[in-house]
């Protein structure tokens, strides 16, 4: 177990006064509360870090016993077993933002529990929302489907509505964690992160991809089958077209979100692809074709 | 009257809060109030944020103005957030194209 240095976390000497330990702690606080870091990882074990040294060196006692036994926790821990043996019949049950979570050297040192200055005082609070990432192919998102996720061992079941974006956050009310002191349940926020394998570019509702056109069917017109994530459909291809000619396939693109029935444009661009490898015939017959233009 | 509201007076003693806060919340614009038959409620669906702001106003000393200040840019942090998305998601149609 590594030795926590609560000075160097918030950033003051060890002959700090208790009013420049609470300076210290509001001015860092303010810059790493998880409200105003929301899905800050890092922030998030930072304010954990600088909550627990504040338990530690706000308090008069728990400051003494630290500045005491510190370097030597281990000692520490000696005698707070022999405290606790005595003390079993106590437990704490505040929670909430202002230190869940304690290092391995906090609760060895201290046992998890709240400073005695804290003691008494019970808010109530909604559970804490939890993050979770679902990843899912494109494939997978063109219809409503249901899935069953495991969140902290609990199963839920969830109809993810067709059309869901990448990097599209739903919450799940009620799914996250437990409130505290009777308060109400957290949410479930689930992103999707949508991995596209397939041969189509999207962008929002609308689809993309490129086709092929030899050049013969490209200068006389013809017909070609396009893939569509639906199906194929059968075009008409107007003589002499363009290369990068874009053609618009209205309601072939991707399903909207939550709006049953409806869909985006499938967009197509054509690559006119030259022929190579001519044989003597075929030269022979372009240089013509070269002449007459 | 919908289920989804809340008392005011039950929030405050929930939360162990003053009304005072909450109308000052609802003056600067921070939450609504719905009145329901001379009683005030708010919806469930600002409980979240009404926590967040208890904690900032108890745990960091942020007032009224202040709370109105950060949850502004927090909104616009979020729009951009989605902004940032989208033109990620945007950006992968130009993605190896010229390769």
């Amino acid at each position: 177990m590594k030795f926590v240095d609560y000075y160097k976390i918030l950033g003051v000497k060890k002959a700090a006064t208790e009013k420049e330990i609470k300076a210290a702690y509001r001015k860092l606080a303010r810059k790493f509360h998880p409200d105003l870091n929301p899905d800050n990882k890092e922030a998030e074990m930072k304010f954990k870090e600088i909550n627990e040294a504040n338990e530690v060196l706000s308090d008069p006692v728990n400051r003494k016993k630290y500045d005491k036994y510190g370097k030597n926790w281990q000692r520490g821990e000696e005698y707070e077993n022999a405290q606790r043996q005595q003390q079993s019949h106590y437990q704490s049950t505040q929670q909430g933002f202002s230190g869940q979570e304690y290092s391995d050297f906090f609760e060895s040192m201290f046992g998890g529990r709240r400073t005695s200055s804290q003691q008494g005082h019970h808010p109530i609070f909604k559970g804490q929302d939890y993050h979770s990432e679902l990843h899912l192919d494109l494939k997978d998102v063109y219809t409503t489907h249901k899935r069953v996720l495991t969140v902290n061992n609990k199963n839920i079941r969830l109809t993810i509505p067709a059309g869901v974006e990448n990097g599209q956050v739903i919450r799940i009310k009620g799914k996250g964690g437990a409130g505290f002191n009777g308060g109400p349940n957290g949410d479930l926020l689930i992103k999707f992160v949508i991995n596209n394998r397939t041969e189509f570019k999207r962008d929002g509702n609308n689809l993309y991809v490129n086709v092929d056109l030899d050049l013969y069917t490209s200068l006389l017109g013809g017909e070609i089958m396009v893939d569509t994530f639906s199906g194929k459909v059968k075009l008409k291809i107007a003589p002499e077209t363009q290369n990068g000619t874009k053609v618009k396939l209205k309601g072939k693109g991707f399903p909207i979100y939550k709006k049953e029935g409806e869909f985006g444009d499938l967009i197509i661009t054509y690559n006119i692809k030259t022929p190579t490898i001519l044989s003597k015939k075929e030269k022979e017959l372009f240089k013509e074709l070269q002449k007459i233009r | 009257m919908e289920k989804n509201l809340i008392a005011i007076t039950t929030l405050c003693s929930y939360y162990e809060i003053e009304f005072s806060f909450i109308d000052a919340l609802h003056k600067t614009g921070l939450i609504q109030i719905v009145i329901v038959e001379h009683n005030q409620f708010i919806h469930y669906d600002q409980i979240g944020e009404l926590e967040k702001m208890i904690r900032l106003y108890n745990e960091l000393n942020v007032n009224i103005e202040g709370l109105d200040i950060i949850f502004n840019l927090l909104e616009k942090e979020k729009r951009l957030r989605e902004e940032l998305n989208a033109l990620k998601n945007k950006l992968k149609l130009y993605e190896n194209d010229n390769i």
